[in-house]
């Protein structure tokens, strides 16, 4: 036990503390989406994720985001587990055949107002799997999309000023 | 009386019972050419000799099939073959004397319209409703583009196992989850919270990889090949590339073998600690999992630097790689090591004291070695129960066959093993990094490439984070891909789970799913 405070205590808050330029900028971003959360949302907006598809890389990022270093949810951004409490659907992957109906679901079960973030190429246009008999690509081809968030797949720190643009709209 | 190679005794045997197995020496394997009728009795006196069932697949050349099975021991691989005609595309499943094979049959079934006589459950499984029963995706006449429905109707009416009897209630979950996970679908039955009867039922991601790998030229297969599993993008590349490779006849220069190693140790060590953070969330010890991520971040960081991407993604093309190393980068990368190596030192002590922790993982989802061995299982799930299989000692490629590391081995066979094995993996990943930096020579890290003759075919292994990755591959001509497929441990692992979780309580089922982490894009392909 004594170890495992000795642990705490010495890693600190690594939110705050890690000073690279990169990080500023996360922290400047942070703040701005803070307060168009504040305003326009009552001090927070809740995520469902779904993967509708994806190769599971997007996810990695999407993950990233509630580490340490990101701490989304000090914005007031945090991840639900049901679409019914949630304001944004992050939506990842071409979007497979075999979830094309449990995405339009997950939309119909999401109460409005909503929005929808396509995350990752493949989201955006289909990437590297396209339409074909087992994909039907982009999100937009399923589900009215309101923002893309690009990158292959985007980094945490591109996820988070998606966010920023979703809500600056 | 048994030789040294297990190959010799099987022939052996099969030339004993009449049984002709026509020989063609692939660049990796050796390919044994077997009339269908001997397919399951193959199998029979396969596992008689304990030789473990790899990957299974199926292609459609003109108007035949040819059907593959893969089998290993002691490292060496061979490819089997038969090949039955289109107009009566049936043979004997292999899968009642390989339960390894199940799933795979299955797939091969609904993918060719190929029939596995006397297959222990010949329900379909890729399939669910994007096209229609008696269509076959991968016959070369199925356009690419099928003839969807504007919207794919839900897969409402698959067969699961049923349960009846006083108390005994289902759970259905999935396909969307209530974690940032990929979709499939897992079905319950449980008295009070004790879980009777698993079944997964997965094929939700299928995206149709190894119809759209069709036609590509070498380069955009390997950027394909880097999205069948994102959390494996170095691991599928590599086997897909050195396929490729092989089959050209193109040797990667010692340079590039070294950097490709390199990556493919730091997606080890990245995908364990985020694991070994997600066991340690599931039982609500937020410490490990806050450190654990913690760790995850900075190493992504590295690789952000050095590498320029943090999942590591296209740095492996066909012939090499296309990321060199400065002197810089590798004494960043030695930092790193060293590093890493000081906070796990702090933090694993603190988990190890920890009892709540060894309560929940201890004893926990348990694999028997036999059932471990019985479905072929690899990597971490695997070698926690037992089983020690390890592609980079066992049949070892560059830069892998220079190097010295122990494979680490538990045999609990419990979540606490698979945790463990993982801590293990780590340390041993850090020493081969730091190995592959001392050997790195200069010179070239791409090789020119040459266009293979049409119909040369390979098959590759490379040790994955989540164990042995198979690549299969065949040229057309013009440098074009005939044939691609990929098998992702997920696929021999995924079964596994159904058993693990027998007997546990439903609120442990997602720390006994973590402690596995299949991959669903990798198995759904
Ligand atoms: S955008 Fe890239 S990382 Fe995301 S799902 Fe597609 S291939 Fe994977």
């Amino acid at each position: 036990m004594l170890q495992l405070f000795k642990k705490i205590l010495t890693t600190g808050i690594v939110t705050e503390k890690y000073k690279a330029p990169k990080d500023d900028e996360l922290e400047k971003l942070g703040i701005q989406i803070k307060r168009h959360i504040d305003k326009k949302f009552s001090g927070s907006i809740a995520i469902r994720a779904i993967d509708a598809g994806s190769c599971n890389g997007c996810e990695l990022e999407i993950h990233a985001l509630n580490n340490p270093y990101y701490d989304i949810e000090r914005f007031g951004i945090h991840f639900v587990a049901s679409p019914r409490h949630a304001d944004v659907l992050l939506v990842t992957g071409p979007v497979s055949r075999h979830m094309q109906t449990a995405l339009l679901r997950t939309y119909e079960a999401t109460p409005n107002p909503k929005w929808v973030v396509a995350v990752g190429e493949c989201a955006a246009c289909g990437g590297e799997f396209g339409v074909s008999y087992a994909s039907c690509g982009a999100v937009s081809n399923v589900i009215p999309v309101d923002m893309v968030v690009a990158g292959c797949p985007p980094t945490p720190l591109a996820l988070m000023k998606g966010l920023l643009g979703l809500i600056n709209k | 009386m048994s030789s040294l190679n297990w190959t010799t005794d099987l022939l052996n045997q099969l030339v004993s019972e009449n049984i002709t197995a026509e020989q063609i020496s692939l660049p990796s394997t050796t390919l044994w050419q077997i009339e269908s009728i001997h397919w399951q009795h193959y199998a029979e006196l396969a596992i008689q000799q304990n030789v473990r069932w790899v990957a299974g697949w199926a292609e459609h050349v003109q108007d035949r099939f040819f059907i593959n099975a893969c089998f290993e021991k002691q490292g060496i691989y061979v490819l089997l073959r038969t090949i039955v005609n289109v107009a009566k595309p049936e043979l004997p499943s292999q899968a009642t004397v390989y339960p390894a094979a199940n799933r795979s049959e299955r797939h091969t079934q609904d993918m060719f319209g190929i029939n596995f006589i006397g297959h222990p459950d010949n329900r379909r499984w890729t399939r669910h409703k994007a096209w229609a029963k008696h269509n076959y995706p991968l016959r070369k006449d199925f356009p690419l583009q099928g003839e969807p429905e504007a919207i794919t109707p839900p897969d409402i009416d698959y067969p699961f196992v049923k349960a009846y009897g006083a108390g005994v209630y289902e759970i259905p979950v999935g396909p969307v989850h209530a974690g940032i996970i990929e979709p499939g679908h897992f079905r319950f039955q449980a008295v009070g919270e004790l879980i009777l009867n698993l079944e997964e039922r997965l094929g939700y991601v299928h995206k149709g990889i190894e119809k759209i790998a069709e036609g590509r030229t070498p380069e955009s297969l390997a950027r394909l090949a880097g999205r069948i599993s994102g959390d494996t993008t170095v691991g599928h590349c590599w086997a897909a590339c050195r396929a490729m490779e092989q089959a050209a006849g193109v040797e990667i220069p010692p340079r590039a073998a070294l950097i490709r190693g390199i990556l493919a140790e730091r997606e080890r060590v990245a995908n364990h600690l985020g694991d070994m953070g997600g066991i340690c969330n599931d039982v609500a010890f937020v410490f490990a999992q806050m450190q654990f991520t913690r760790l995850r971040e900075l190493w992504l960081r590295t690789n952000a630097t050095i590498f320029g991407h943090r999942l590591l993604m296209d740095r492996i093309v066909p012939g090499g790689v296309v990321c060199d190393l400065s002197e810089a980068s590798c004494a960043l990368i030695k930092e790193d090591i060293i590093l890493l190596r000081k906070e796990l030192s702090e933090i694993m002590p603190a988990i190890d004291l920890n009892s709540s922790l060894e309560d929940r993982l201890y004893t926990a989802g348990y694999l028997s070695p036999e059932i471990a061995s019985a479905f072929g299982t690899l990597g971490y799930v695997g070698l926690a129960s037992g089983q020690d299989k390890d592609v980079r000692r066992d049949a070892p490629y560059p830069p892998y066959d220079q190097a010295t590391f122990k494979v680490a081995l538990e045999d609990q066979g419990d979540i606490a093993s698979r945790f463990w094995v993982r801590y293990k993996q780590i340390n041993a990943a850090l020493k081969l990094i730091a190995q592959f930096i001392e050997r790195l020579v200069a010179g070239d890290i791409l090789a020119e490439w040459q266009t293979p003759p049409p119909g040369s075919e390979s098959l590759s292994m490379i040790e994955g984070w989540r164990g042995e990755i198979t690549a299969y591959i065949r040229f057309d001509a013009d440098n074009k891909i005939a044939r691609f497929y990929p098998r992702d441990p997920s696929i021999l692992n995924w079964p596994a789970l159904e058993k693990l979780t027998l007997n546990n309580i439903v609120p442990d089922f997602p720390v006994c799913n973590k402690s596995l982490n299949g991959s669903y894009s990798g198995n759904d392909l």
